[in-house]
């Protein structure tokens, strides 16, 4: 697609994670390459179901692909690291097995075959391609703000789906250096924030959180910064639990800031805009 | 009375590495996983001692103890595994035995802030925990 990228949103992006979209959209028509919805889409499933006799799982995401192609699309792009992992993971096992592709395709019986030539992207893995566009968009460098980037899992593993080094990754480290912010070594990058316990055990999660938010207080952040909205409301509102109270940004969030957009702010539990104002970013 | 009929239907160890395509007696009993894992302090029993219990037959000790369910398949162990099993699978295959028996560990009536929550986490938590 010349003019920008077909882009899926998932179910928690039109409701809860709405900043992310919001956001993301303004950052990706600034930057010349914007996000075009898809026509038609179905909810991933959230979690990729492991169990190697369930097909019926994987017919959700498989169903997305379709879409793609019938839009006469090879490139699918998520923000969300959920559905990223859900539709890749999913992608990639129709491509890997033709069994369960020929399945797959008996169930969809209504529908087109899927012929497994879609390739499902996450928006890091374009801006990695557009960090010259990036730093040119800059208009406010976000200058003396100090950051800790938060990975979680979903964007690094398993490995076979993972956008960069699952255990030592600096793609995002990279993007955030363009804004002009200073990026903290974040050795709890990488972990777990306890995931869809949220649910039925706040107890897990807000250790996860103590455990990854005491952490970058303790090294001097004054926000986190990530891309996952499980994540994103994890350490927001769990954050309750603990003695800290930093602001949890989605990194589109930031850049919108640097390129001197507006942003909502509408999801957040702990409000950025003291820490915003505090810094001069915000008036 | 439902995981009674369970442990008498199947040969567990069978049904798991069938389900996760995955090798149990790969497992060298490193510990690697349980050093890895976010979530172990609220395990009942670590990781590898599940692999160990189900080459030993003991399904009632995998069974008895919340292991599986703490996991939320956030994969460190998976990539960490020295013997490259994928042993979120494995947890994977234990749940769903235990979930097509028909029992859930989730009930919707008793999420209290279901309004509050993001639908991924809803929708997540209900695939892994609901048959």
């Amino acid at each position: 697609m010349e003019e920008g990228y077909l882009y899926y949103p998932g179910c928690t992006l039109k409701a809860k994670g709405s900043d992310y979209e919001s956001s993301a959209m303004k950052v990706m028509e600034k930057l010349g390459k914007p996000l075009i919805e898809m026509e038609d889409w179905y909810c991933c499933g959230a979690v990729q179901s492991l169990a190697e006799d369930d097909i019926m799982h994987q017919i959700a995401p498989i169903r997305t692909m379709c879409c793609a192609q019938e839009e006469g699309e090879e490139e699918l792009i998520t923000l969300c690291d959920m559905c990223y992992n859900v539709l890749r993971q999913a992608n990639d096992r129709m491509k890997e097995k033709e069994d369960d592709l020929e399945t797959m395709n008996e169930f969809l019986d209504e529908d087109p075959d899927y012929e497994a030539g879609v390739e499902i992207y996450h928006l890091f893995h374009i801006l990695e391609d557009m960090k010259s566009e990036i730093e040119e968009a800059v208009e406010n460098p976000l200058d003396g703000l100090v950051v800790a980037p938060y990975y979680g899992c979903m964007l690094l593993r398993p490995d076979n789906v993972a956008v960069d080094e699952t255990e030592d990754p600096e793609m995002m480290e990279n993007f955030l250096e363009l804004l002009g912010v200073e990026v903290l070594d974040n050795p709890k990058r990488t972990e777990c924030c306890g995931s869809y316990h949220t649910v039925n055990r706040s107890d897990i999660v807000e250790k996860r959180v103590e455990d990854i938010v005491s952490y970058a207080a303790g090294e001097g952040a004054e926000a986190i910064v990530l891309s996952c909205p499980l994540c994103q409301f994890n350490l927001d509102f769990h954050q309750r639990a603990t003695e800290f109270e930093i602001p949890i940004f989605y990194i589109t969030e930031l850049m919108a800031l640097a390129f001197g957009l507006d942003i909502e702010m509408k999801n957040h539990k702990i409000d950025p805009r003291t820490l915003l104002k505090e810094k001069g970013i915000l008036e | 009375m439902k995981l009674k009929k369970l442990r008498g239907d199947i040969d567990f160890m069978e049904k798991v590495e069938e389900l996760s395509d995955e090798s149990l007696n790969s497992c060298i009993q490193c510990g690697t996983c349980s050093a890895g894992c976010p979530f172990v302090e609220d395990m009942e029993i670590l990781p590898e001692r599940v692999f160990k219990h189900i080459t030993l037959g003991n399904i009632d000790e995998v069974l008895e103890h919340n292991t599986m369910w703490i996991c939320a398949a956030c994969y460190t162990c998976s990539v960490r595994c020295p013997r490259d099993i994928d042993i979120a699978k494995i947890m994977e295959a234990v749940r769903q035995i235990v979930l097509r028996a028909d029992i859930d560990m989730v009930d919707v009536d008793e999420v209290d802030n279901i309004e509050e929550l993001p639908q991924l986490a809803v929708v997540g938590c209900f695939r892994k925990e609901t048959g």
